[in-house]
């Protein structure tokens, strides 16, 4: 695969303002046709389809799920009622894990990849600049959080429309909202999930630029996830907890409530911003200083 | 080196001038004022966000009762943060059973949506609550669950009960469930204010103790203290709404000092009226349902009115003493002593190392302390429960047996 194939481009002396662009585009394009990301694409679109075939089975007979013990992912007993829900549940599913580790992958590559592949020169041959440089592969990495989070939507609404019924939903304050607005607030909630991966494509795009291993800044970042999602989990680190990247993660839940809470999902955002700002300096400071010799 | 460095001034892309490695480390500068400023942000706004005590015409301790007995708030919604910090262990259900001295455990038959089942929740840890209100007929009481939420709405004469995250109905309606059957169970400020006004008598002392801002309203602070001896309660502080007259906040601190045992405020309060459709509840589909009537009987006292009992012991139990150091005693019936029904064995030995054994003319039993409520529970099954001090509690079982 050839990463440098694109540069002709910025032929000119003073950049065109216009050739960022092009060089986002064809980072997007780069990234998304790779193999890997369509394998990792793949895996996120089947977990919507086994949490609905799952649930369909176990309450073929017209039970609840779980015994109505409410054991499982968040939202997942009302799956039944409408299948809307199971966008709601495979979100909560996969943003634990597979969403960030997917986000993960992606961003510990991007400089890192280039720099394994001996790519990172020629890309800085092309008189873009470190700074855009760095902030194009961010850039491609915060879109790939979206596209990541949509797949498993869309997949799930699917999935919802095909094994459930759809219609006038009941929010978990127990009122009832139109399906116009519970589709509206599915995307809002997908913005919000996506919006929370910020932070760890941040992280990992750090992580990126300290190392000229791909492997090795996807591992570093994929471990340092885990290490915060335990940590997150130890009662008595709870001093910590509301500054780490994942503790607010579930409050995408709080858009389902009616009225919605906001608290939470501001603090997300919020902590989310924090991380950007911190990591994409960090990344920023360490690539612009770094000796690129291979 | 570094050839491809385009980004920069000339001189800054010569790794051989010194000056460019200086520039260069001082754009770790850049991460590390963003910590900085973020944390400075977290740890001032806070503290610029309390504009002071708001200045408020004085008043007496008696005019700020009477305001409070006054108040005649209709309509409302709000965001109440509940913490509870009896000094348990997280027990989850297993401390209500305890506290109620009846071996009843909530998650037993019945609904989880049933309201008994689902308060008991709130006697540990913090819960973030909404109240809504609409007229004494329409009420609604949500607690907040990560993922998930428990519903209670009092519409007319049906009572819902709504618990999302298993999908579970639970309906009553008040006409059928005798007059003396709340609705609302007490977890406002308001409610916990009004069971602390009930008892004060010429055992307390209150006093108007300043002026405070509770959810960006002016409050006045109502501080009720003790005058006995042998009760655990160190003092109650309750934010009055200056414009209303509604409780906004409620602490209760143990004498011990330390964190306060109960502590319940206003995050976040309106008094318009909130939206109609917040009271509408329709059981959602493929939800299970289960009427008042189809659930197992009980004749546990209300969960959730332990707090109450801790100083007053209104309904069903004997009342023993007065005051800040009665106790509340009832028969279990229980041989025995420890409230173990179905969970026996198990159980008993791990309660009884929770608790004190003690003699005394009553015979023999346990005393199990927390930091506000100590419990004595004797051989024969008779509990005693209190306020007080562990000397006061076996005080009071010599004298009342």
């Amino acid at each position: 695969m050839s990463r440098a194939d694109v540069r002709e481009a910025g032929a000119g002396r003073r950049p065109n303002p216009l050739w960022a662009l092009g060089l986002l585009r064809s980072e997007l394009v780069t990234t998304v046709r790779r193999w890997r990301t369509l394998a990792l694409l793949g895996v996120l679109a089947a977990v919507p389809v086994l949490v609905g075939v799952a649930v369909r089975i176990e309450t073929r007979g017209g039970g609840s799920v779980g015994g109505g013990s409410g054991e499982g992912p968040a939202f997942i007993t009302q799956i039944t009622n409408n299948g809307l829900f199971l966008v709601f549940t495979a979100l909560a599913a996969t943003l634990p894990f597979f969403l960030p580790m997917t986000v993960g992958v992606v961003a510990g590559d991007a400089i890192a990849g280039e720099a394994g592949g001996g790519t990172l020169r020629y890309l800085l041959v092309a008189p873009a600049g470190r700074t855009r440089l760095l902030l194009t592969k961010y850039a491609t990495v915060l879109a790939f959080c979206l596209l990541a989070t949509l797949v498993v939507a869309v997949s799930a609404l699917i999935v919802g429309a095909l094994l459930f019924p759809l219609g006038e939903l009941t929010t978990i304050s127990g009122t009832r909202i139109s399906f116009a607005e519970g589709l509206g607030r599915a995307l809002l909630i997908a913005l919000v999930v996506a919006a929370s991966l910020v932070g760890v494509a941040a992280l990992g795009l750090f992580v990126s630029t300290l190392t000229n291993s791909g492997i090795a800044a996807m591992a570093t970042t994929v471990g340092l996830l885990i290490t915060v999602q335990i940590v997150d989990q130890i009662p008595q680190l709870h001093a910590v907890q509301p500054y780490l990247f994942s503790h607010y993660w579930l409050s995408f839940a709080d858009l389902m409530r009616e009225p919605v809470y906001w608290d939470d999902l501001v603090k997300n955002l919020g902590l989310q911003g924090l991380y950007a700002a911190v990591f994409g300096s960090a990344a920023w400071a360490r690539f612009t200083a770094k000796d690129i010799s291979v | 080196m570094a050839p491809y460095e385009s980004d920069d001034a000339v001189g800054a892309a010569r790794d051989d001038n010194p000056r460019s490695g200086r520039r260069k480390a001082a754009r770790y500068g850049v991460p590390v004022a963003v910590v900085g400023v973020a944390a400075a942000t977290i740890g001032l706004v806070p503290a610029l966000a309390d504009s002071g005590d708001p200045d408020l015409p004085r008043i007496s301790a008696e005019q700020l009762i009477e305001k409070i007995a006054k108040s005649d708030v209709q309509q409302l919604s709000g965001t109440v943060k509940v913490s509870t910090d009896l000094g348990l262990p997280d027990l989850g259900g297993l401390e209500e059973g305890l506290l109620s001295g009846a071996g009843e455990d909530g998650s037993g038959d019945g609904s989880s949506a049933d309201p008994q089942a689902k308060l008991t929740e709130l006697v540990s840890g913090t819960h973030t609550l909404r109240v809504a209100a609409d007229g004494p007929d329409r009420q609604k009481l949500s607690l907040l669950e990560r993922g998930a939420e428990y519903s209670l709405i009092h519409d007319g004469k049906d009572v819902w009960g709504y618990d999302s995250k298993s999908n579970e109905v639970y309906h009553s309606t008040t006409a059928g469930s005798g007059k003396d059957h709340r609705a609302e169970p007490p977890a406002t400020p308001k409610d916990f204010a009004d069971e602390a006004l009930k008892a004060v008598d010429d055992t307390t002392s209150v006093t108007v103790d300043g002026t405070a801002q509770v959810a960006g309203r002016d409050a006045y602070k109502l501080l009720i203290q003790p005058r006995q001896s042998g009760t655990t309660v160190g003092a109650i502080s309750i934010a009055v709404d200056a414009k209303t007259g509604m409780p906004l906040k409620f602490t209760l601190t143990p004498k011990s000092g330390g964190a306060a045992v109960l502590d319940a405020g206003f995050t976040q309060v309106s008094f318009a009226k909130p939206a109609a459709s917040t009271f509408d509840f329709t059981p959602p589909k493929g939800a299970k349902v289960t009427e008042e009537k189809d659930a197992a009987p009980r004749h546990t006292p209300k969960h959730g009115e332990d707090f109450a009992q801790g100083f007053e012991g209104k309904d069903g139990p004997k009342v023993l003493g007065e005051g800040w150091t009665s106790v509340a005693t009832f028969d279990t019936g229980a041989e025995g002593g420890l409230p173990t029904g179905s969970q026996g064995g198990d159980l008993g030995g791990f309660l009884g190392s929770l608790g004190e054994q003690v003699d005394g003319k009553f015979g023999k039993g346990t005393v199990f302390s927390t930091r506000l409520v100590n419990a004595l529970i004797t051989d024969d099954g008779k509990v005693y429960a209190g306020a007080v001090t562990k000397e006061a509690l076996v005080k009071a079982a010599e004298a009342g047996k």
